[in-house]
């Protein structure tokens, strides 16, 4: 079915044009793989004025490192994650967070950036890009500026990004050895969204970070949480301790997917299991990356 | 404002004038032909008009015509224009199918994989086709199917060019 919303449609060759065309329409929507993008034009969702593609701009779909941060550009796709060495050697758990999202002809499409642009509750990016200290880099009419990953998400599909302005990418700071996970529970194996995201990340010396999703208008970390693991061996008594914590640092809410009580439950579990694995891995073993924990 | 694009499907060029708003399937489907790309859900979900795109499979209900400039698609139609090709073959042999809305997007999303990976594990095969729903079968006799084309490999079978 053809889309009723009538756009105008530009694919700018630079970053610069990209910038002019924004400045100079009133309701700009940027388009990069389009897997949200298309389904809103479709729906009534967003009727901009233009579409602005930027496919064409040259440079924005690496991964590379960069003043000892990993900066992965705004047209990357979360296959492009999944098959990257890079990605793989030094944040892998980006990885393990991308092969959650939807299916394979859907990851070969959609972006990393793009999924933190729509900015619903349940975007798989967002608790591993919480856990991983990311950036998000933009540029605009006022020049460029870096945006951290805990200021980004204002509310259900609402985002820090200003008028005019583009993503051009994440930087990720070299998290060093470090063990992490994402665990998602899914009502099926397969393209579904999460009922509830958990990431988890921890390093030598006994720090632990820890980001929820799904679970809250907006994926968050949780500083009660991490204060408490700080030094903590992750014994029983640690571990019954973890759970009063867990319920009041989230708010989930029912719906078609899942019920808030089994959203509270299931946090509890999927908190322990991924501070498992990831202590696990830390120390270079555990369940692959990849594995689920649950 | 129409556009005109050049695009290539399934080896042969089309040079096309469309609307910002007309969906790559729809292009695909009422102006070059191709008619084995499936109107399903049109939200990414069902995978019924899965095509390759510059080699990757793609949801062609979830891209733009004028986005498609200068790319590449390959349909069913170009995975079989030599006669079937092996993985088909056995598809028919094994009954995979019932009512075969699903199965160009299958066979497509199949494909991928199996040059992808010529040997995979029944768990990746049902990860590969996890996006492309199949409300008759249940799954198993397409991802035996699959698994018995791997096993096979390409060219063996009697008139299929490869999976």
């Amino acid at each position: 079915m053809t889309i009723a919303s009538d756009f105008d449609y530009r694919r700018p060759a630079t970053l610069e044009e990209a910038v002019a065309l924004l400045a100079g329409c009133d309701r700009p929507l940027l388009l990069a793989g389009g897997t949200d993008v298309i389904p809103w034009l479709r729906n009534g969702l967003a009727s901009p004025g233009m579409v602005v593609d930027i496919k064409a701009v040259p440079g924005l779909d690496r991964i590379e490192w960069r003043d000892g941060a990993v900066h992965i550009g705004s047209l990357v796709t979360f296959s492009d994650l999944i098959a990257s060495e890079e990605v793989a050697a030094t944040i892998p758990v980006l990885a393990e967070a991308s092969h959650t999202v939807a299916s394979v002809g859907v990851r070969n499409r959609a972006t990393l950036v793009g999924n933190l642009c729509s900015a619903v509750p349940s975007c798989d990016a967002g608790p591993a890009l919480l856990v991983l200290d990311a950036a998000v880099e933009v540029v605009g009419p006022d020049g460029q500026r870096g945006i951290p990953i805990t200021e980004w998400f204002r509310g259900v599909r609402r985002t820090s990004l200003g008028p005019g302005e583009i993503v051009t990418g994440i930087a990720i700071p070299d998290p060093g050895r470090h063990g992490a996970c994402y665990v998602k529970l899914s009502r099926y194996r397969g393209e579904d969204l999460a009922q509830v995201g958990v990431a988890v990340l921890v390093r030598p010396g006994g720090e632990s970070r820890v980001a929820f999703g799904a679970v809250a208008p907006v994926p968050f970390r949780a500083p009660a949480i991490e204060e408490y693991l700080a030094g903590r061996a992750l014994d029983d008594d640690t571990r019954a301790g973890l759970a009063p914590l867990v319920d009041a640092a989230i708010s989930p809410i029912d719906d078609m997917r899942a019920s808030k009580e089994y959203r509270y439950h299931m946090s509890r579990v999927m908190l322990l299991r991924g501070l498992a694995a990831a202590a696990a891995r830390l120390e270079g073993g555990g369940p692959p990356y990849g594995e689920q924990v649950i | 404002m129409k556009h005109s694009i050049a695009i290539e499907v399934n080896g042969e060029a089309w040079a096309l004038d469309v609307e910002p708003g007309e969906v790559l399937l729809d292009v695909l489907r009422e102006k070059v032909g191709v008619k084995s790309p499936k109107i399903g859900c049109e939200t990414g979900d069902c995978g019924a008009c899965t095509v390759l795109y510059d080699g990757v499979s793609i949801r062609s209900c979830l891209v733009l015509g004028v986005e498609a400039d200068g790319h590449e698609i390959t349909t069913l139609e170009g995975l079989s224009h030599d006669g079937l090709s092996t993985l088909q073959q056995v598809m028919v042999e094994m009954s995979s199918f019932q009512c075969g809305f699903c199965a160009p997007g299958i066979v497509v999303a199949a494909h991928e994989l199996l040059q992808q990976r010529p040997d995979p594990t029944r768990e990746e095969v049902q990860e590969a086709i996890a996006g492309n729903l199949c409300r008759c079968t249940g799954y198993d006799p397409i991802v035996d199917a699959v698994l018995e084309a791997a096993r096979i490999g390409p060219g063996d079978a009697s008139q299929g060019k490869g999976p």
